[in-house]
Formats: C-alpha cells, sequence, structure tokens
C-alpha cells in the first residue's frame, strides 16, 4: 500500500473504486453479527409481500461500513480515522451490483486534516449512500 | 401548520439510558470482519475493530417475545411518536480512540433531539439519539449521534 502523506494527495483526487454486491450470506452474516431481526434484511416473502420491497434489504449500517473501508484501504496505516457521517437515502437490495468511491475535497497541509467526499453508487450511478469523513495524514 | 409534537412527546428530549457495559472480543471483531467483507488483516485477524463494530457490539439483545411482527423492538428511549414509518438515517460519529479485543467498554445513549419539518410530501418528525462510548477505564473511544427520519 502506498504510504499517504497530506503532501501526497490533492483536492479532486479519487479514491479507488471497489465493486460491491450484498448476496444472501453476507446479508445473514451481517445481520447476525448484530443480532438484528428485522425481517426485511432475510425474510423473502415478508420483504416483499410485506412491504413491497423488490428483495431483501440491504442493511444500511453495512453500506456505512463500506464507505469506512473505501477511507482506510486508501488511507494506509500511518493515517487516522477523525470523524465520519453516512447517511441512507435509499435502499439498496441483495445482488444489486453497487460500487464504493470518493475523492478528497480539501487538504491542510499544516495539520495533515483532510477531507473525503464518499458515496455507494447503483449500477445506474445513483448515490444510494452519501458520506464524508476527515482523516489526519503524516505531514512531511 | 398545525405542530405535530406536544409537550408531552418534546418532554422526552434529554433522556437517557443507563449505560450499557459491553466486553469487545477477537472471535466478534473477526465475525464482524468477515460480515463486512473487510480486507485489512488487522480486521480479519481481530487484532483491531474496524470503525463502526460498536453497532454490533452494542445492538439491544431482547427476548423472542418483546420482538414485533417485523423482528424489530421498541427502543425504550423514544416516546410514542405520531408518524410511524421510518425513513432513511444519518450517522455522525467523531472518533477518539480504536477499539481492540479485550476493551471493556461503556455506551451512554441520550435522545438528544426531537423536531418537526414540513417536507414536500407532507410533515417529517427528526429524532437524534447520541451515544457516548468509553473505555470502562473512562477513556472516549467515540461519539456518535444518528438522526432518523419519520414520515
Amino acid at each position: 500500500m502506498d504510504r499517504r502523506s497530506a503532501q501526497s494527495i490533492s483536492p479532486g483526487d479519487a479514491l479507488p473504486e471497489r465493486p460491491l454486491v450484498c448476496d444472501t450470506v453476507q446479508l445473514f452474516f451481517y445481520n447476525a453479527a448484530l443480532w438484528n431481526a428485522h425481517r426485511i434484511h432475510f425474510d423473502a416473502p415478508y420483504a416483499t409481500e410485506g412491504e413491497g420491497y423488490p428483495g431483501l434489504v440491504v442493511a444500511g449500517p453495512l453500506m456505512g461500513d463500506w464507505l469506512t473501508q473505501c477511507v482506510l484501504e486508501w488511507m494506509g496505516e500511518a493515517g487516522e480515522l477523525v470523524s465520519f457521517e453516512f447517511s441512507n437515502r435509499r435502499a439498496a437490495f441483495v445482488d444489486d451490483p453497487l460500487v464504493s468511491g470518493g475523492t478528497v475535497r480539501s487538504v491542510d497541509a499544516t495539520t495533515g486534516l483532510v477531507s473525503l467526499d464518499l458515496h455507494i453508487s447503483d449500477a445506474d450511478g445513483q448515490v444510494l449512500t452519501p458520506g464524508q469523513a476527515v482523516v489526519r495524514l503524516p505531514v512531511d | 401548520m398545525i405542530p405535530l409534537l406536544d409537550d408531552k412527546v418534546l418532554s422526552h428530549i434529554g433522556k437517557s439510558e443507563p449505560p450499557q457495559k459491553e466486553l469487545a472480543t477477537r472471535r466478534d471483531i473477526r465475525k464482524y470482519s468477515v460480515a463486512t467483507g473487510q480486507r485489512l488483516r488487522k480486521f480479519l485477524d481481530g487484532d483491531e475493530a474496524p470503525p463502526l463494530f460498536h453497532i454490533a457490539l452494542f445492538w439491544d439483545i431482547v427476548p423472542l417475545d418483546e420482538l414485533l411482527t417485523d423482528g424489530l423492538s421498541v427502543d425504550p428511549l423514544l416516546p410514542e411518536f405520531p408518524l410511524k414509518r421510518a425513513m432513511a438515517g444519518g450517522w455522525n460519529i467523531q472518533y477518539h480512540r480504536p477499539i481492540y479485543p479485550g476493551d471493556e467498554l461503556v455506551a451512554k445513549r441520550t435522545l438528544s433531539n426531537i423536531f418537526e419539518k414540513s417536507g414536500s410530501k407532507g410533515p417529517l418528525i427528526f429524532y437524534e439519539i447520541t451515544r457516548d462510548i468509553h473505555t470502562a477505564a473512562g477513556e472516549a473511544v467515540l461519539t456518535e449521534k444518528m438522526t432518523r427520519i419519520l414520515r
């Protein structure tokens, strides 16, 4: 992994995109790890006939987690996550092809604080889960 | 516009729960890391917890007969709201230090705000829950604000 520093990046730089698909097994594991029994995540007849969704709903905080992975994998071990926010604007469903990515919004070369814009998007490029993070990178 | 939120509902602002204490174990961190598709070794090995692991660690555990038909449980921190349908939620987290296996953690939740706005398709109720997590020794770990919208 590249060593990032506040001097090695610029506003507008893209974070690597990652294709993501939540299948039934991953959705089961995620909700089991939480102990979350919300039926829209595992009971397909309930999700579709009961609540009118096109399929099992991907858990919102799982997509938030994917945004943190996008940041941490790009930032490297020398960086530090200062703050993170996301919101679940639109639902995603099991087996939907999604992608995570982001852009550097601003860099403070004195403090090393870097703000990032993040997103989970669907196959049409529509943003389902926007997010933002602030990280502290080493100052060379 | 006639206000949806009366004084009785608004009086819940500031209400908090008794602190909840949990132990972060390597096994739970590893399960969470596999479930979320982590690729960094330190997370998969459970040497450190991913940044949203606390959501799993502090998820409420309630008896089967207290689950509602949709599988959720009633949040004891919330009053009865005049709008029921939950829309998108937002999360904002300030990090102070990572969580490691063996950490004894204490979380305290407070219903920090309730307010209403008129949306394009009708009124909306917003509520905000603040969760402060620190170690049993008193070291700050993170502060989280979760906002939910009801319509």
